[in-house]
């Protein structure tokens, strides 16, 4: 009997996981675009570039 | 596949593609300054994996620079400012991996991303906002035109609608998933000798975790359900909420007194199936209608305004105020609504009027935004819409017509109204005999209704509709045919009259060179030469007529008359009978180029319309399907006339008002006739609004394209004979698909009113059905669309 509802329990928390993990991806924007998603794995990204989100003034700064 | 980088034997453009000069290896500067930009920052693999579609516009950057992106970009708290572009000429995912490797090497840009199934370009930045020009400038040069969103008016409830969906669904797939895990012990208990304790305790654990699943996951129906019958009315939504009401109410009802059979997982599931078939409607909607907007924005341009100052500056069309000046150059589309203040010229209102001639206009006359100015450069003062007699003709026409159309009843609908209420009668009556008849106790006697409802709830019926339109509308819309109204398949199904207009639907929207066959091909070559550094109407047509051609070099447009390049023996000339043609050749009755050069005769090139290319074959084969073909055109009857006879069509009128299309389609309706309306022009808009469904080329007038139920791609009629086809093929696949949920029905409904249906018989027997129906419908994707027989 407690081994069923530890198996209950368990079951239960998997699968609200597994929700949550769904619902953040979908918030995050995951599932707007599937086309481009299967073809994005083609490519290789290239190696970073220095930081590509700071400004000039930034980067100088920094170095 | 891989290009050749090395100049090949037919001379192909190494950037676009397109045809280049036999000893080049690109066909303009802007090819080669793109393709060397490319190169410098290391991104020539883009190159080797890139595949060109022919379909797609090719990426030759026209030097265009754009304006006014500033005033449609958004600026976030931090400082950062963000725009919402189109991006046209996307070939495939290596043109989304330049575009986006590109901009990341772009200081200041914080995010590009393109999305490829809206194929949208959302760019961030910091910095000033004027920068916009610049970083949109990057991309053009390497050949994609990107064109803004207004983002208020875009980023609509629609996106919202979607997530709720896919929330809903996440909610009702777990909470499915679980308690059938759940219910799979309490059916194996029953065989194993399963204590009623624990299986009481399952119950409530069902209990806990579908009730709230329901409640949320429902909600989709339960609204919908509760706005149809507050207006009096049934739909699908009815049976189904009242279904999963009352069976969730019974089994809890049930789990409170220890009763050996609840159904939470009939109940979760059922509303899990029936949001599979939501979401996907809901989302082969969706992207329908958002390459509908991509093709609208796509359309508009940008107009170019004189200042008080007389200094001209380009910004959009949208952002023009009346009592401005615009100048519309030759071979321009007039932007806005209003007057020629000065300059004599010919205009083409044929997305307008449907008028196919060309005709003279002067200081005074009222022109509309969509008419192309074909002669020399003039000066418009812009109205307000509301001035514009014509536009708002239309507009106020449409919206009559759209008041007078009525509610159409899909057939899902139709047939709940049927059937809901034999459905809750036989459960009643189910409860009635066991109670008062069978002596059997009140709860007994109320679960014995419930698994009626269970077996009938229209699981496989809800889904037999939306299953079978999510196939044909994406089918038909990678066939660039897209569905923007849920109900248009089941309107077209009923159709048995076409109505065309023939100005741009029948005939091809741009016009086409028609004495080609008069003009030597070197002389032809040499003029697609110089056309092809030119984006005037005629240019594009003659350029059309030769194929592609490489850009000549050295081009100079001399502003209203037409292009001029020094030649090896002197100075070759294209455009308008002053400027280079011979002034004492007998007049053309439509619009003309003349090529000149030294020492040859001057050669003309007259254009004028032509029907598709199809036409012929497209009206044959809708009269092989009994369906009566008209044309009904605002043009000049004689023109009407030539064009019904040279497609054999017995039924037209030619010189209809925008009142007279609507009155004739009213009058068609009025003898119980269904009629699809086929037009393209600002005077069809209110007849597409007053026929039983309507079909807009792309190439239609902004209005026209709003108002119309399908918009089709490309140069073919064959779309609309598709489409037809397509929907009688749904209509056809809906209707086994209900039948086959009825069959269900009647089989085990016997079962379920004398009391033998148990949970688990329930829950196989629902799912068997539903996938039934699921593969039945899609049988929709191996229709043949664009066949002729």
């Amino acid at each position: 009997m407690e081994m069923m509802l530890f198996l209950l329990l368990l079951s239960l928390v998997l699968g609200g996981g597994g929700l949550a993990l769904f619902l953040w991806a979908l918030r995050s924007g995951q599932y707007d675009d599937l086309d481009g998603a299967a073809s994005r794995i083609l490519f290789d990204d290239p190696p970073r570039q220095p930081a590509a989100d700071t400004t000039p003034e930034e980067r100088r700064r920094r170095a | 596949m891989s290009e050749s980088l090395a100049p090949s034997a037919e001379a192909v453009c190494a950037h676009c593609g397109l045809a280049a000069p036999a000893d080049q290896r690109f066909c303009c500067p802007g090819c080669a300054a793109a393709f060397d930009t490319i190169r410098a920052m290391g991104l020539d693999s883009y190159y080797a994996q890139r595949l060109l579609d022919p379909a797609v516009r090719p990426p030759r950057p026209d030097g265009e620079v754009r304006q006014g992106l500033a005033r449609l970009a958004t600026t976030g708290a931090d400082g950062t400012h963000t725009l919402l572009l189109a991006v046209d000429g996307l070939q495939c995912g290596a043109c989304v991996w330049l575009i986006e490797q590109m901009l990341s090497r772009t200081p200041g840009v914080t995010q590009g991303r393109v999305n490829m199934t809206t194929r949208r370009l959302r760019l961030s930045w910091r910095g000033p906002l004027e920068d916009a020009t610049r970083l949109v400038g990057v991309i053009e040069a390497l050949g994609h035109r990107l064109v803004p969103f207004d983002q208020a008016q875009l980023e609509t409830a629609r996106d919202q609608t979607g997530r709720r969906l896919m929330r809903a669904l996440a909610v009702a797939g777990f909470a499915a998933g679980n308690v059938m895990l759940i219910s799979i012990a309490i059916w194996a208990g029953v065989f194993q000798g399963m204590g009623p304790a624990t299986r009481d305790l399952l119950h409530w654990i069902s209990a806990l975790i579908a009730m709230p699943a329901i409640a949320y996951a429902g909600r989709p129906f339960f609204v919908s359900a509760w706005a149809a019958l507050r207006q009096g009315r049934s739909n699908m939504d009815v049976p189904i909420s009242i279904g999963v009401i009352l069976v969730t109410a019974m089994s809890l009802v049930e789990t409170m007194q220890g009763g050996e059979h609840t159904y939470f997982d009939s109940a979760a599931s059922l509303v899990f199936f029936l949001l599979i078939g939501r979401v996907m409607d809901h989302s082969a909607r969706a992207q329908a209608r958002a390459s509908a907007e991509q093709l609208l924005a796509l359309q508009t341009g940008d107009v170019t305004i004189i200042d008080p100052a007389g200094l001209t500056r380009s910004c959009p069309a949208s952002s023009v105020e009346p009592g401005w000046q615009i100048l519309v150059g030759m071979g321009e589309r007039i932007g806005v609504d209003g007057e020629i203040v000065c300059g004599h010229t010919t205009l083409d209102a044929s997305l307008v009027t449907g008028e196919s001639l060309p005709a003279a206009a002067g200081p005074g006359a009222v022109v509309y935004a969509g008419t192309v100015n074909l002669g020399l450069a003039i000066t418009v003062r812009a109205t307000r819409t509301g001035e514009a007699t014509l536009l708002a003709d239309c507009v106020r026409l449409i919206e009559a017509a759209e008041q007078r159309r009525g509610r159409f009843v899909v057939l899902a609908d139709r047939v709940a109204r049927r059937y809901a209420p034999v459905v809750h009668l036989c459960a009643a009556l189910t409860f009635l005999y066991w109670w008062a008849i069978a002596g059997a106790s009140v709860g007994q006697s109320l679960l014995t209704a419930a698994a009626v409802l269970i077996i009938t709830c229209p699981c496989a019926l809800a889904l037999a509709v939306p299953a079978v339109q999510v196939i044909s509308t994406g089918r038909l819309m990678r066939a660039g045919i897209l569905l923007k109204s849920a109900t248009a398949l089941e309107r077209l199904a009923e159709v048995d009259t076409v109505v065309f207009d023939k100005t741009g639907t029948l005939t091809l929207p741009s016009l086409v060179l028609l004495n080609g066959h008069e003009i030597e091909p070197s002389d032809l070559r040499l003029a697609a030469g110089l056309a092809a550094s030119s984006r005037h109407r005629l240019s594009q047509a003659l350029l059309a007529a030769s194929g592609p051609a490489p850009v000549a070099p050295g081009v100079v447009e001399v502003p209203g008359f037409g292009l001029r390049m020094v030649g090896p023996t002197g100075e070759i000339r294209l455009g308008s009978r002053p400027f280079a043609g011979n002034r004492s050749a007998p007049l053309a009755t439509g619009p003309e180029l003349w090529l000149s050069r030294p020492g040859r005769a001057a050669v003309g090139f007259r254009f004028g319309e032509q029907p598709r290319a199809d036409a012929g074959p497209v009206m044959r084969a809708l009269e092989r399907m009994r369906i009566q073909v008209s044309i009904l055109s605002g043009d000049q009857p004689e023109a009407v006339a030539e064009m019904a006879e040279l497609l054999s069509i017995s039924r037209w009128e030619g010189g209809c008002s925008p009142v007279d299309k609507v009155a004739r389609i009213e009058a068609l309706k009025q003898a119980g006739r269904r009629v699809l309306m086929v037009g393209d022009g600002l005077n069809d808009g209110p007849c597409l609004a007053a026929a039983s469904v309507s079909i807009s080329p792309s190439s239609a007038a902004d209005l026209s394209q709003t108002v119309a139920d399908v918009v089709f791609q490309g140069e073919r009629l064959a779309p609309v004979l598709a489409v037809l086809r397509m929907a009688r093929r749904t209509r056809t696949l809906m209707r086994e698909n209900i039948g086959l949920s009825l069959v269900y029905n009647v089989l085990m409904v016997p079962l379920a009113i004398s009391g033998h249906v148990t949970p688990w018989l329930a829950a196989a027997a629902m799912s068997g059905s539903s996938l039934l129906v699921l593969a039945n419908s899609f049988r929709a994707r191996g229709e043949r669309l664009m066949a002729w027989k």
